[in-house]
C-alpha cells in the first residue's frame, strides 16, 4: 500500500513546485525511469509507475499511458521498454517517450507488457487526472466530472493537487465531489467513513449514484454499508424535496404561460362578458409580430442590437393586436353585446379568417423565433434542478403584466370608467362616460395583452398559424375556473391548474393528465358554476 | 299553434314528397347506365349520404340550440362517438382479412403488440350490440354530463364553454394509442357491413337510403317534440328559465331530456357517416368541427328544423366545392359566413325565405335579454 | 329534497298561518339584505308589504320562493307543514306558491294561450308534458282565464307583443291558473295606467279569501285602495305593521321615508 502510494506522493511534491497548469517538459531522466519501471514484472510496481507518471503533467505521459493500456508497450531483449506496432509478421519499434523509430523486431524479440484490470483502472484514473491540469477549462471540467462519475482511489492525490490550484468554482465543486468519491473507494475504512459522512450533506444526484454504487458493491464492511445507507437516505430525502420544488416550479411556469394566455381573456370575457373565440389568434398575431420584428432587426440593424428585439416586440405586438381588437369591437362585437352565443360564433369566424390570412402571408410552416442571448440557457439551482432563463423570464413577465394591469384598473381614470361601465352601463352613460369608447378601449386592452402574451409564448413554442388554437380552450378554462370577472381568480386559476397538471404528469402522462384536469374542471364548474372567486350577490345573478 | 299536430296537410305532402324523391330518385339515377346523360356518378351517392348524416347532426343541434337555447359545442363529439361505435363493429368484421390476419385483434392492436382484446371491445362483433352502443354511448354521456350541468344551472355561454372542454378532452384522449381506439390513425380499411361488402354500388345506395330514412325519422321525432307541450316548455325555458321554475317545472329535467335525445340523434348520424366515408379518426372530435355544426344551423335558420338540414347541406356543398377548386378560399368563406350570418342574417335561409314570401309566421326568435352574461 | 321530507310536525305556533317567517337572515358579502325578518301571513289574507329601496322586499320573495337560501331562520308554509328553506323553486311552486316578478315575465315567444297552457296546473313530469293533449275542459278553463284577464280575442298573439299592462295581467292569470294558494305579487301595477291600476286593484281584492295574496308595492294610492293590513320593511326587518293609516302616521316610518 505505502509502496504504491509513495511514488505518487513524491510526484505530487514535485508538482507543487512545477506548477500545475504548465505542461512543461518534466525531467526526462525521471520520466524515463518511470517508463522503465512499467516493464517490471510486479503489478504493484507497474501501478506505482503509473501513479508516478500520473502526477507528471507532460503531454508525452498521456501517450505512454494510452500505449500501455492499448497493449503497445513491450519489453525488448535488453530489458528496455519500447513501443511497438505490428507490421506484418514483425514489429516496428519506437522510442516510448520521444517516438523516434528504433528499428524492427520479431515477436520473439519483445515481450508485451501485460496489464490486468487493476492496472487498467489506475491508468484510466491517471489519464483522467492528467486532464485536471489542462490549460483549457473545458478539459478540466470534463476531467473532474469524469472523476465524479468514475471514482478511483488512485486519483485522490492528483485531485488534491489540482484542487489546490483550481480557481473556477464550478470545477472546484466537481473536484470536491470527485475527491470524496475517490475516498469512498479507498481501501482504508476510516477514510471511507469520513468520506461518507462528508458526502451525506450533499444534494447531488451524482453523489447519490456514487453512494448507491458503493452500497451495491459486494464485500462491503457492514459498518461502512450502514453509514452509506444512512447517507443515501438523507440525500434521497433532500432530492425528493428538490423534485417537489422542481415540480412546483414547472407548475408555476406552466401556470404563468396559462396566465399570460388568459389575462387578456379575463378582461374581454371576465369584465365585458364577450366570448372572444379569436382570442387565441390575438396571441398568434403577437407571436408573428415578434417574428417580423426579429426579421427587421436581423435585416436592417446592427447584429449587436439583436438582443433587444424581444423588448422592442412588446409594444409592437401590443399596438398591432390592440388596434385589431378595437377594429374588431367596432365592426363586429358591438352589434352583438346582447347575444353572447352569437358573439361566440362571429368571433370564431374572425379567428378562421385571421388564421388563414397568416397562412396566406407567412405560409403554413412554423417560423423560427430565436431566444435572445440573455434568455438562452439557464442555471442549475441545486440537486439537478435546472431552471431555464426563458421560463423564468416568462414567469416574471406574467406577474409584471398582471401588476401593471391591476394598477391600470385600480388607479387610472380609464380603469375607473371601465369598472363603472361594467357594473352599470346605463348609470355610467348618464354620468357622461363615453361607454362606446370605453368598450372599444377595453376590448383593445384585452387584445393587446393577448398580443404581448404572444411575444412571450413565441419564446417557448412553435410560431405557426395554429398557435392560438392550442391556448384557447385552456384560456377559457382558466378564466371560468378562477371566477369570471376576478383578476385574482384568474391568477389563482392559472397557477393551480399549472401545478395540478405538472403533479399529475408523472403519474398519468402529459396527455391523460390534461384530460383529467379538464374533466376535473368540468366537474368543478358543476359544483361552483361561478368559479373559485365568484362575485356573489344580487348583481351577479342577473 | 293551438292544435298540436306534426304537420298540416300541405306539410305532410311536402315531407313525404321530398322524402320519396330523395329515396327513390338518387338511387334510380345512379343505376341508369353510365352513358346515359341522366346518370348520377357513383362517387356522388356516398357524398349525398354524407350530407344526409350532416343534416341529421344539424337537426340534433337545432333541437337543443334553436328550441332550448343550449348551444352545445359537444355535438361533434357525440357524432364521433356514434361513429367510433360503428367503426368498432366494422373493425371486428374485418376478421382475418387484416394485414396481420389476426382473427380477434384489429391490426392496430397487433401492431402495438397487444395480446388480448380490451374488455370494452367485447360484443362489437355483433351488429345489434354495436347498434345499441351507438345509441347508448352518446346518450349516456350526454345524460350524465347534462344531469351534472343543468342541475347546477350551468347555461348559456358557460355551458358552451364546458361542452367545448368536454370535446377537447375527448379529442386529446382519442389521440392516445393506449385508449385502444387506434390512436392518431383511428380505424379504417373496413371490409363489410352485415356480411355484405362495403365497397359496392348496392351498399352505397343502401347506406344512402338508410341515411335519408334516418334523417326523415329524426326530423319527425324532433318535430314531434317541438310541436308538443314540451316543445313550448323548452322555448319557455330558453327565454325565461326562472319563470318556468316558479311555475313548478323542473327545468333541468327538460334540458337533460332534450340534450340526451339530441346526442342520440347525433350518434346515429355519426354511425351512418362512418361506413360511407370509410374512416373514423380523432379529428372528428376537433372542437372546430363542433362549432362548424352551429354555423350550419345558423345559416339554415335556428329553431326551424328544416333550416338546419338545409344549412348543413348548403355549407357542406360549398365546402366540397371550394376545398376542391380553391382550397385556400374555404376558410375565408367559412369565416365570412360565421360573421355575416350572426350580424346580418340571424334568421338564416328559412327566415329570409319567410320574409321574402311575406309570411309572418315568426320563427321562434331568441329572447335576447335572458341569456346575458353576468359581469 | 323531497316535499315529504320537508314536512315538519304541525305545532300550535303555526296554526292558521299560511306563511310563517322567523328570524330570516340573508347576507350578500357582508351586506344584510334580510336581518332577522319575522312575520306571519294568515290564510286568505291580503297583505301589502312596502318599504324603501333596498329594504329587502324582493329578497324576501326570493327566500319564500326558493331562489335564495337564507343563512338563518325559518320559512314555513301551510300551518308549518312545509319547511320552504329545504325545497327548490319547482317544488315550492307545486306546493301552491305563485310569484309575479317585478318586471313582467311572460314567455314572449309563445302565444297568450300557450303561456296559460304551460302555467295550468298539471302533472309537471317530462314525459307527461311531452305526450300532453289538451282536453275540452282544459281548453275551456284556459279560455275562461283569458277572458277574466281581459285578453279575449288575443289568444294567439305572441305574449311579447302585448302591452306592459297586458303582460302584467297575463302573468297574474298564469298564477291563477297555476292554482296558487299563496300569490306573491311584486309591484303588480308598475307601469300601468290609472284605469289599469284600478282594474288590477279590483282583481286583487277579489282574489283574497280564496287565495292568500301578498303584494309588494311602491304605489301608496294602490296600497290604500286595497284596504289591507300593511307591513313596512326597512333594512331587512319589519319596521311597522298595521293599517295603512297607522303606518303612515308611524314616526319611524315617516323618518325612514321622509328623512332620506
Amino acid at each position: 500500500m505505502i509502496r504504491r502510494l509513495r511514488p505518487i506522493l513524491v510526484a505530487l511534491v514535485a508538482l507543487t513546485f512545477a506548477g500545475p497548469m504548465a505542461f512543461a517538459a518534466a525531467d526526462d531522466a525521471k520520466l524515463s525511469a518511470s517508463v522503465q519501471q512499467l516493464g517490471a514484472d510486479d503489478f504493484d510496481a507497474k501501478i506505482a509507475a503509473v501513479g508516478e507518471l500520473a502526477a507528471t503533467p507532460d503531454p508525452r505521459v498521456v501517450k505512454i499511458l494510452k500505449a500501455l493500456e492499448g497493449g503497445e508497450l513491450y519489453v525488448a531483449k535488453d530489458k528496455k521498454v519500447v513501443r511497438a506496432e505490428p507490421d506484418g509478421d514483425s514489429f516496428t519499434i519506437f522510442e516510448p517517450l520521444g517516438g523516434e523509430k528504433i528499428g524492427t523486431a520479431t515477436s520473439d524479440d519483445i515481450d508485451q507488457i501485460v496489464v490486468n484490470n487493476r492496472v487498467r483502472g489506475v491508468i484510466d484514473a491517471a489519464l483522467g487526472a492528467l486532464n485536471l491540469f489542462s490549460g483549457r477549462r473545458a478539459d478540466r471540467l470534463a476531467a473532474a466530472l469524469d472523476l465524479v462519475k468514475h471514482p478511483s482511489a488512485a486519483s485522490v492525490p492528483a485531485l488534491q493537487k489540482a484542487m489546490a490550484a483550481e480557481t473556477d468554482s464550478e470545477i472546484r465543486q466537481d473536484m470536491t465531489l470527485a475527491l470524496a468519491g475517490a475516498r469512498l473507494n479507498s481501501p482504508d475504512k476510516k477514510a471511507q467513513l469520513d468520506a461518507i459522512a462528508e458526502l451525506a450533506g450533499s444534494t447531488d444526484p451524482a453523489i447519490f449514484n456514487v453512494l448507491s454504487a458503493l452500497r451495491d458493491s459486494p464485500d462491503l464492511d457492514p459498518e461502512v454499508r450502514k453509514a452509506d445507507e444512512h447517507a443515501i437516505g438523507a440525500i434521497s430525502q433532500r432530492l425528493q424535496l428538490v423534485r417537489i420544488g422542481m415540480t412546483l416550479f414547472e407548475g408555476l411556469s406552466l401556470g404563468s404561460i396559462l396566465l399570460l394566455a388568459a389575462i387578456g381573456l379575463s378582461i374581454t370575457f371576465g369584465v365585458m362578458g364577450v366570448i372572444n373565440m379569436a382570442h387565441g389568434e390575438m396571441i398568434m398575431l403577437g407571436a408573428y409580430a415578434t417574428y417580423v420584428v426579429q426579421q427587421i432587426f436581423v435585416g436592417y440593424l446592427p447584429p449587436g442590437w439583436l438582443d433587444v428585439y424581444l423588448v422592442a416586440s412588446l409594444p409592437v405586438a401590443f399596438l398591432v393586436t390592440g388596434a385589431l381588437g378595437i377594429a374588431l369591437e367596432r365592426s363586429v362585437i358591438r352589434f352583438l353585446y346582447a347575444r353572447p352565443l352569437e358573439t361566440l360564433l362571429a368571433t370564431w369566424g374572425v379567428s378562421l379568417i385571421l388564421q388563414q390570412l397568416v397562412r396566406t402571408i407567412f405560409g403554413a410552416p412554423n417560423k423560427a423565433v430565436a431566444n435572445p442571448s440573455w434568455m438562452t440557457g439557464g442555471f442549475e439551482l441545486i440537486g439537478g434542478a435546472f431552471i431555464t432563463y426563458n421560463r423564468l423570464a416568462i414567469l416574471v413577465f406574467c406577474f409584471v403584466v398582471l401588476g401593471v394591469l391591476g394598477l391600470v384598473l385600480k388607479r387610472t381614470s380609464f380603469g375607473l370608467h371601465m369598472r363603472a361601465v361594467t357594473q352599470n352601463r346605463d348609470m355610467a352613460a348618464a354620468m357622461g362616460i363615453p361607454t362606446a369608447r370605453i368598450d372599444a378601449l377595453t376590448f383593445g386592452l384585452g387584445s393587446g395583452i393577448a398580443g404581448m402574451a404572444g411575444v412571450a409564448l413565441s419564446q417557448i413554442g412553435n410560431v405557426s398559424p395554429n398557435l392560438g388554437t392550442i391556448y384557447i380552450v385552456d384560456s377559457f378554462m382558466v378564466v371560468v375556473f378562477g371566477g369570471v370577472g376576478s383578476l385574482f381568480g384568474t391568477l389563482a386559476g392559472a397557477m393551480s391548474l399549472g401545478i395540478v397538471n405538472k403533479l399529475l404528469e408523472p403519474v398519468s402522462g402529459a396527455v391523460l393528465g390534461k384530460v383529467v384536469v379538464l374533466i376535473a374542471i368540468i366537474l368543478f364548474i358543476q359544483r361552483r358554476p361561478r368559479g373559485l372567486f365568484a362575485l356573489r350577490g344580487r348583481a351577479a345573478e342577473n | 299553434m293551438t292544435k298540436t299536430r306534426l304537420f298540416d296537410r300541405n306539410g305532410w305532402i311536402a315531407f313525404l314528397g321530398v322524402g320519396l324523391i330523395l329515396i327513390v330518385g338518387v338511387p334510380f339515377l345512379n343505376i341508369l347506365p353510365s352513358d346515359s346523360p341522366a346518370h348520377l356518378a357513383d362517387y356522388l351517392v356516398p357524398l349525398f349520404g354524407k350530407y344526409a348524416c350532416y343534416a341529421l347532426l344539424a337537426l340534433a343541434l337545432d333541437l337543443v340550440w334553436g328550441y332550448a337555447g343550449i348551444l352545445s359545442l359537444g355535438h361533434g363529439a357525440f357524432f364521433a362517438l356514434g361513429g367510433y361505435a360503428m367503426g368498432m363493429y366494422l373493425m371486428r368484421q374485418i376478421g382475418t382479412r387484416g394485414v396481420y390476419q389476426n382473427p380477434i385483434l384489429p391490426d392496430f392492436m397487433v401492431f402495438l403488440n397487444w395480446k388480448e382484446l380490451p374488455w370494452y371491445w367485447y360484443g362489437f362483433d355483433h351488429f345489434a350490440f354495436a347498434a345499441l352502443m351507438i345509441v347508448l354511448v352518446p346518450g349516456v354521456l350526454a345524460f350524465v354530463f347534462g344531469w351534472l350541468a343543468f342541475r347546477s344551472r350551468v347555461t348559456g355561454v358557460y355551458l358552451s364553454i364546458i361542452t367545448q372542454a368536454l370535446t377537447y378532452a375527448l379529442w386529446l384522449a382519442f389521440f392516445r394509442n393506449d385508449m385502444g381506439f387506434g390512436g392518431n390513425n383511428g380505424m379504417t380499411d373496413f371490409k363489410d357491413l352485415l356480411g355484405m361488402p362495403l365497397q359496392s354500388g348496392a351498399m352505397h345506395r343502401g347506406l344512402y337510403i338508410a341515411s335519408v330514412i334516418a334523417l326523415g325519422l329524426g326530423f319527425l321525432v324532433c318535430r314531434y317534440v317541438v310541436t308538443s307541450k314540451l316543445g313550448r316548455l323548452l322555448l319557455a325555458v330558453r327565454d325565461a328559465q326562472s319563470r318556468v321554475r316558479f311555475l313548478g317545472y323542473n327545468v333541468a329535467h327538460a334540458q337533460v331530456f332534450v340534450f340526451t335525445l339530441s346526442a342520440v340523434l347525433a350518434g346515429i348520424a355519426g354511425a351512418l357517416y362512418v361506413p360511407q366515408v370509410g374512416i373514423i379518426n380523432p379529428s372528428e372530435f376537433s372542437p372546430a368541427n363542433s362549432i362548424e355544426i352551429a354555423i350550419w344551423v345558423a345559416v339554415g335558420g335556428r329553431g326551424t328544423l328544416v333550416g338546419a338540414a338545409i344549412g348543413a347541406v348548403a355549407i357542406n356543398f360549398a365546402k366540397t366545392y371550394l376545398t376542391g377548386s380553391v382550397p385556400e378560399a374555404w376558410l375565408y368563406f367559412l369565416g365570412a359566413i360565421f360573421i355575416l350570418v350572426t350580424l346580418v342574417f340571424p334568421k338564416g335561409i328559412v327566415g329570409l325565405a319567410g320574409e321574402w314570401r311575406g309570411v309572418h309566421r315568426r320563427p321562434p326568435a331568441e329572447n335576447l335579454a335572458d341569456e346575458k352574461v353576468a359581469p | 329534497m323531497t316535499v315529504e321530507a320537508s314536512r315538519a310536525t304541525v305545532s300550535a305556533e303555526f296554526s292558521a298561518s299560511i306563511l310563517y317567517l322567523d328570524g330570516v337572515t340573508v347576507s350578500f358579502d357582508g351586506f344584510k339584505a334580510l336581518n332577522a325578518l319575522s312575520f306571519v301571513i294568515d290564510r286568505g289574507e291580503l297583505r301589502c308589504i312596502i318599504g324603501p329601496n333596498g329594504a329587502g322586499k324582493t329578497t324576501m320573495m326570493d327566500v319564500v320562493t326558493g331562489k335564495t337560501r337564507p343563512d338563518d331562520g325559518k320559512v314555513m308554509f301551510d300551518d308549518g307543514k312545509y319547511d320552504l328553506t329545504r325545497l327548490d323553486e319547482a317544488a315550492i311552486a307545486n306546493l301552491g306558491i305563485g310569484r309575479k316578478f317585478q318586471k313582467p315575465t311572460v314567455f314572449e315567444n309563445l302565444p297568450v294561450f300557450a303561456n296559460l297552457e304551460l302555467a295550468r296546473k298539471t302533472v309537471r313530469g317530462i314525459t307527461r308534458t311531452l305526450f300532453a293533449r289538451l282536453d275540452a275542459a282544459a281548453r275551456d278553463e284556459i279560455d275562461a282565464m283569458i277572458s277574466r284577464i281581459g285578453l279575449s280575442g288575443r289568444e294567439q298573439v305572441l305574449a311579447g307583443a302585448l302591452s306592459h299592462g297586458q303582460k302584467q295581467w297575463l302573468e297574474i292569470g298564469m298564477l291563477l291558473i297555476q292554482d296558487a294558494r299563496l300569490l306573491l305579487l311584486d309591484e303588480p301595477v308598475a307601469g300601468m295606467t290609472d284605469r289599469e291600476t284600478e282594474a288590477t286593484a279590483e282583481l286583487v281584492r277579489s282574489l283574497a279569501g280564496d287565495h292568500t295574496v301578498v303584494v309588494v308595492e311602491h304605489d301608496m294610492e294602490f296600497v290604500r285602495s286595497l284596504a289591507s293590513r300593511v307591513t313596512v320593511l326597512h333594512d331587512g326587518s319589519v319596521l311597522a305593521d298595521g293599517s295603512i293609516d297607522f303606518v303612515q302616521n308611524h314616526q319611524d316610518v315617516i323618518d325612514v321615508y321622509l328623512g332620506r
